[in-house]
């Protein structure tokens, strides 16, 4: 002690800081502990060294299984020893020792001893140890103890009593449940933290039973409940209750909640808010009920003590959020908190201002805002910036303002994301409000004058190139993107280059011009700017109009996704034939669940490329790809998700995707090998297709050799009339040659014996023709592609389980997407609308408006319309349903 | 202890000191299970706070869908953190407890050197000011009357015992020579 005191005087900073665990050590401490065996008990020096063992725990140490059980036997020593210090301490070790339950029994005599001693701290404090380490079994020994010392009369035995029956409500439920006499006693009680507790366990007894919680709280909301806490819980029993009855109460007075208003005139500030922040949470909250609450929270956002104003500004935020006109009277106080010192603050009041802020209130606000900006951190300027985007979205016409400034905080010093959340900004502002183009492509423009981040400069260059040369004048760019070419690093040159040239194909008054510009890029001292110079130059041709489909071919989208030209161009081997981007698929994939297994394993037969870590929507490519024999074939529509012929844990595991093209099916057999003894050899599946009479088997692809557990492919193709979707039930048998395995040198034999193994059936259906491609406005879609081509009938499906049922039926059955959610029907709607979309085999795009309605009791009628822009393919939709 | 239902609850209490190092602390929830997450934790949250003024009120911020009540005296920082639900200003009254208990216990020193002399005082303070999560006093001058009433110093001679410690002395060595 004497040490620390002079310590204290000392120049600090001189000297290590002094602590007196300071080189503490976990094994000497364990040492340390065999006091606790002395037949004469230290107690100070064991109350010392448990001081330590809890300082080891506090700071992460962790006792092994021996070491803690040793610890924890001696300490069980120290129940001999009166000291009423060190047996807090030893209270406080068991604890955190948790000892196993055959460990429990050494204490639990002394701690049942304890519980009924006369001092009351030994007693409060034996029920909590005691409750938190036992077990069931003991906790019946000691119920009779608890029972009484729940309605104890000394708060602190009473409330260790009911705390540790809220936690034992959790594991043993019936033996606390018996405590409710008493328990109800406690919450009359006049000590205020014991109310707390009873009210807190005496509703989690109840909790399951509504009634009996809504008769709680129908008495204790008349009756007189003195602590703060238990008040604070009262409340939230009551807005429970409120919302369970919620719909019972018609446009009459809510129940309950004069008594949530008469709490916000409480005196304990806890309760106020707790009460205010109940109402505002109140289901379908009217103003005149929400304006009490209101008031008391703008109360608190001048209070002197930053957590009642986080706390209210923080509800305050919320309630904007649904009812921003109830906020607007706090306006006033919320605008001195922009300047608040806690930072946390200040963004929830400019958000919340920015919610609730009317056309005439955002100049000022701005200016606030400013002053603002320069002193705060990078995360909660972003969180301004994005308020003030959608604010300016809800005041188009005050976008001059908010404009200026995002402008200027662009100019000033910022990070990255901080940077990019601007020019995201700016960039929606210049999409969506057309006055807001010119201004902003400047402000960009400016902006990347002194850019030091590569990333942006290319994305403004990029979205320049867009809506650069729609504006008026689009020449007054192009000296901010030929300045790039000259000061910038290669990556920005190049994209300044596809910049300038965009600039050239759309406005041709331009073009002569712009390509004296390229022509100095030929000289860059990087290939890339050179080579797309080049590529403009060559391209666009000189004073001729250009060409659209040049135009489209420069600067359209790729419709091939990335991935898989990748994977094509990866799978590529140089040859005389040319790479043809037509036939890298364009449809993603889903990855099915058969090739997850595989991936990572080796390949074998085929001779595939070996697998890297790509994900097996490419696998399929690869493979189709591989096989000469489907080059022919076109382009992949489409490939079914796995289908199981087999069922689970057999010998064999075999499933089949299906691969549709346009005159063509191939179906590939994935096949497992699950016994450690057999070799497969000459693997194929003998496919019979006298139930589909429109397919013709043209080919098919044995496996070579199919080893225990490594997956492998086979292949059989089928050709079908052109377009059309052909349907049929194939049957399947895999046949092969097993060959015996030695387990001890894992060698095959020689000589194998042929044998077959029965599949399940294989169906082509319909919905294998369409792909699931979903649009963005269902409506505008379907105004697009006209009626010309529209199909109209209707048909009843017959007695259904529900609405919800046959819906999903017919979705299933066309294979289509479900768009805006209307796949999912409203419990107890006797009709509905489902909207599909998707694209039919020849890339022909198809909309379906489905009317559902029930007719009688059960049977569901429905009216189905398509769309397309082929009328063959409109009534093979029709036909589909009619088979289906 | 996450169902607790309505019941507010307490996540963690921590003691750290000016550079954010464990005086002490006390996790009530799962929602940081290992030694390294309550570490991270903690270096996370002070250097959110280290540079605010937290001297003379309580100060409040939302950290990862917590919210963290914190104040600072000399070179110690006082933290409770609760779930992003729970009432603001009985967290701060948590607080304050724990506060104005070490203030006490401590004799007006409060500070690291002081604090780690007398850890056995802290953990007991805060042993009696949560239990489980569940809030089990507020009141500083009362948590530190649970902390000292049994800790008396056994060193110290009878006649500066108070009357009443006395008389509990010696009830409690009389009905341990019935018992035994």
């Amino acid at each position: 002690m004497a040490q620390s005191y002079v310590k204290k005087d000392d120049d600090r900073d001189d000297e290590v800081e002094y602590s007196p665990f300071m080189g503490i050590e976990k094994g000497a401490v364990l040492q340390e502990a065999r006091v606790f065996n002395d037949p004469q008990l230290d107690a100070r020096r064991c109350s010392q060294v448990i001081t330590k063992l809890l300082y080891l725990l506090n700071q992460g140490e962790t006792f092994t299984k021996v070491e803690a059980t040793e610890v924890f036997f001696s300490v069980t020593k120290l129940f001999q020893s009166r000291d009423l210090g060190l047996r807090r301490m030893v209270y406080l070790i068991i604890k955190e020792l948790s000892p196993s339950a055959d460990e429990v029994i050494i204490v639990t005599s002394s701690l049942m001893k304890d519980m009924n001693s006369k001092t009351d701290m030994y007693r409060a404090n034996a029920i909590r140890v005691l409750c938190r380490i036992t077990d069931g079994t003991l906790l019946t020994q000691i119920e009779r103890y608890l029972k009484q010392a729940v309605v104890d009369k000394n708060p602190v035995v009473a409330s260790a009593a009911l705390v540790s029956g809220i936690h034992l409500l959790q594991t043993n439920p019936e033996i606390v449940k018996r405590w409710s006499n008493e328990v109800q006693e406690a919450v009359q009680s006049r000590a205020a933290l014991v109310q707390f507790h009873a009210l807190a366990l005496l509703h989690q007894i109840r909790q399951n039973d509504r009634l009996a919680v809504s008769k709680l709280v129908t008495s204790l909301t008349r009756g007189n409940v003195r602590s703060p806490l238990a008040q604070c819980l009262l409340i939230r029993y009551t807005s429970q209750v409120i919302r369970e009855s919620g719909n019972n109460t018609q446009s009459g007075e809510r129940p309950f909640y004069d008594y949530l208003e008469s709490c916000l005139r409480h005196k304990s500030e806890m309760v106020i808010f707790e009460a205010a922040k109940a109402i505002t949470d109140l289901n379908g909250v009217t103003s005149r009920e929400l304006t009490p609450a209101i008031t008391v929270l703008q109360l608190f956002l001048s209070s002197s003590k930053p957590v009642l104003r986080f706390a209210a500004v923080r509800t305050l935020n919320k309630v904007a959020m649904t009812h921003p006109m109830a906020v607007t009277n706090c306006n006033i106080d919320m605008e001195s908190l922009i300047s608040d010192q806690n930072r946390s603050i200040a963004t929830l009041a400019i958000t919340t201002l920015l919610k609730t802020g009317n056309e005439s209130s955002v100049d000022r606000l701005m200016k606030q805002i400013t002053n603002f900006m320069s002193d705060i951190a990078d995360e909660f300027k972003i969180v301004v910036v994005e308020a003030i985007r959608s604010l300016c979205l809800k005041f188009p016409l005050k976008y001059r303002s908010l404009m200026n400034f995002l402008s200027n905080i662009l100019r000033e010093e910022g990070g990255f994301d901080y940077k990019k959340a601007i020019v995201d900004s700016i960039v929606i502002l210049i999409r969506d409000i057309p006055d807001a183009k010119e201004s902003g492509l400047l402000h960009l423009c400016e902006f990347i004058e002194d850019c030091e981040f590569t990333y942006l400069s290319t994305q403004i260059l990029h979205f320049l190139g867009i809506e650069g040369p729609k504006t008026l004048d689009p020449s007054k760019y192009i000296r901010y993107i030929y300045n790039r070419v000259h000061l910038e690093n290669a990556t920005v040159r190049a994209s300044a280059v596809s910049t300038l040239a965009k600039f050239g194909a759309s406005v041709d008054a331009l073009k002569p011009r712009i390509f004296v510009l390229l022509r100095r890029c030929l000289f860059d001292s990087d290939d890339e700017v050179r080579d797309r110079a080049t590529l403009y130059l060559s391209t666009l041709g000189g004073d001729i109009e250009t060409d659209i489909d040049v135009r489209d071919f420069l600067f359209g989208s790729l419709d091939t996704p990335l991935v898989n030209l990748e994977t094509s161009l990866k799978n590529y081997e140089p040859s005389e034939e040319a790479f043809d981007i037509n036939l890298v698929p364009k449809e993603v994939k889903s990855q099915p669940l058969a090739d997850k297994k595989a991936a990572g394993k080796k390949p074998t037969g085929l001779g595939a490329p070996p697998t890297g870590p790509a994900s097996t929507v490419d696998s399929y490519e690869r493979l189709l790809l591989s096989i000469p024999e489907f080059a022919n074939f076109g382009k992949l529509f489409k490939s079914s998700a796995a289908v199981e012929l087999t069922e689970a844990e057999t010998e064999y595991a075999v499933n089949v995707v299906k691969h549709i093209f346009d005159t063509h099916v191939v179906f590939q057999y994935n096949c497992i090998n699950t016994i450690p003894e057999q070799l497969l050899e000459d693997v194929i599946v003998i496919v019979d297709a006298s139930e589909a009479e429109e397919f013709s088997q043209v080919f098919s692809k044995p496996l070579r050799s199919l080893p225990y557990d490594s997956p492998g492919q086979t292949f059989v193709a089928f050709e079908k009339p052109d377009g059309s979707p052909a349907t049929g039930k194939f049957s399947n048998i895999l046949k092969f040659i097993v060959k015996e395995v030695d387990p001890t040198s894992g060698e095959a034999e020689d000589d194998g014996v042929e044998d077959e193994y029965q599949l399940e059936d294989l169906e082509v259906v319909a919905a294998d023709y369409i792909l699931k491609v979903p649009v963005s406005n269902f409506r505008n879609a379907w105004e697009s592609l006209g009626p010309d081509c529209e199909r109209v009938d209707e048909y009843g499906l017959g007695p259904r389980e529900s609405l919800s049922e046959a819906v999903n039926t017919v979705i299933n059955l066309l294979g289509m997407q479900p768009c805006e959610g209307t796949e999912v029907v409203p419990p107890n709607s006797r009709s509905h609308t489902c909207l599909l979309s998707g694209v039919f085999i020849g890339d022909v795009k198809v909309l379906v408006r489905l009317s559902f309605g029930l007719d009688g009791a059960k049977d569901v009628a429905m009216k189905l319309a398509v769309r397309s822009d082929d009328e063959t393919v409109s009534d093979a939709i029709h036909e589909i349903v009619a088979s289906g | 202890m996450a169902s607790n239902g309505l019941c507010p609850s307490i996540k963690n209490i921590l003691l750290l000191d000016s550079e954010g190092k464990r005086v002490a602390v006390k996790y009530y929830s799962d929602d940081w299970p290992t030694n390294s997450s309550k570490v991270a934790f903690e270096k996370f949250v002070f250097s959110k706070t280290v540079k605010t003024n937290a001297r003379t009120e309580a100060e409040i911020t939302l950290l990862e869908n917590n919210i963290i009540v914190y104040k600072f005296v000399q070179d110690l920082h006082f933290f409770v953190t609760g779930g992003d639900d729970e009432n603001e200003l009985i967290l701060a009254s948590v607080l304050q407890g724990f506060f104005d208990a070490v203030t006490l216990l401590l004799r007006n020193n409060v500070d690291k050197s002081e604090a780690l002399e007398n850890l056995d005082l802290i953990l007991l303070c805060l042993d009696e000011i949560v239990d489980g999560g569940i809030i089990l006093e507020t009141n500083g001058p009362l948590i530190a009357e649970k902390v000292t009433s049994h800790n008396m110093d056994a060193d110290a001679p009878l006649s500066e015992q108070t009357l009443t410690q006395a008389w509990a002395t010696a009830r409690d060595t009389f009905t341990r020579t019935l018992l035994t």
